[in-house]
């Protein structure tokens, strides 16, 4: 079973205690009246969808409940790191495919 | 019929009331006492108020459990916590706490009904939890004060190990029958006591 640190738990946990919450670093535009409906859909319905390391949401519902967000590799499904809501994404980009996380 | 209505006793009837649980040398399964319980939400200076209020210290480590006699206090999240007390009324730890917390924001809930506890006992407990929960229960990841919430199979539960061969499970009541037959049938198939170094 696949194990994610939760940094609110401070520990690895099993993956089925954990749901996937979107892509991360998505903000809302502060004033959404003043967008056309191209930049509206943009926000609302357009994700990146890369080929390798993605941020994404996740939260801890069957633990602390949390959410916080993760660099993980959507090609080997491999976690590169996990980091608290709120905090801006570290730069792993350099962490190469097959590395040890 | 009387002719002047009394008042009723409100004695709530368990999901569990009546169903016949396994009380062998390996593994026993029974309901734990009535308790109050109350979730906590709040920050850290409210659970440091909270601790003095309740009269068990909330704990800011994940998984610790601050327990005092009958009550205790178990750590969910980092702003979240649960307040068993055994045997009290809810309003009983209500009223002080939020007596306590007054001008500061946060939330208590009662949920003494929402979920009862399962005591699980034996030297087969930890066998019989770990056919359906994914933590490692070995005494060294998970050691005596330790509590989390966590699942068992299909259902959300509070898992809090109390002794080396005793846990108590915080499952919601709709649940309750579900989590007794998972254990019971697993504890059934594993007939071999011990098991964890």
């Amino acid at each position: 079973m696949l194990l994610i640190d939760c940094p609110y738990c401070g520990a690895a946990r099993p993956e089925i205690e954990f749901r996937h919450g979107g892509e991360a670093h998505v903000a809302r535009p502060r004033d959404p009246s003043a967008l056309d409906d191209a930049a509206w859909a943009e926000f609302l319905y357009f994700r990146a969808n890369p080929k390798g390391l993605a941020a994404e949401r996740w939260r801890h519902v069957a633990g602390c409940g949390r959410f916080f967000n993760a660099i993980r590799d959507t090609v080997s499904d491999r976690f590169v790191c996990t980091y608290p809501a709120g905090e801006p994404r570290p730069d792993v980009e350099s962490a190469s495919v097959g590395a040890s996380a | 019929m009387p002719s002047v209505m009394t008042k009723p006793v409100a004695r709530p009837r368990g999901p569990l009331d009546g169903r016949a649980l396994p009380r062998g040398e390996d593994f026993r399964l029974a309901v734990s006492p009535a308790a109050g319980r109350i979730l906590l939400r709040g920050d850290a200076a409210v659970a440091a108020r909270a601790s003095a209020a309740f009269g068990a210290p909330l704990p800011t480590r994940s998984g610790a459990v601050g327990a005092r006699s009958d009550r205790a206090a178990l750590w969910l999240g980092p702003d979240e916590w649960l307040l068993i007390a055994e045997g009290e009324a809810p309003a009983e730890i209500i009223a002080p706490l939020s007596a306590a917390l007054a001008d500061r924001a946060h939330s208590l809930v009662d949920v003494s009904q929402r979920q009862i506890g399962l005591d699980v006992v034996g030297p087969n407990a930890a066998r019989a939890l770990t056919a359906g929960c994914p933590l490692d229960l070995s005494l060294a990841a998970f050691p005596v004060g330790t509590a989390t919430r966590t699942l068992l199979a299909k259902s959300e539960i509070v898992l809090w190990r109390r002794a080396p061969e005793h846990f108590r499970v915080e499952v919601w009541r709709s649940f309750a029958d579900y989590v007794a037959s998972y254990l019971s049938e697993a504890a059934r198939r594993a007939p071999r006591a011990g098991g964890f170094a």
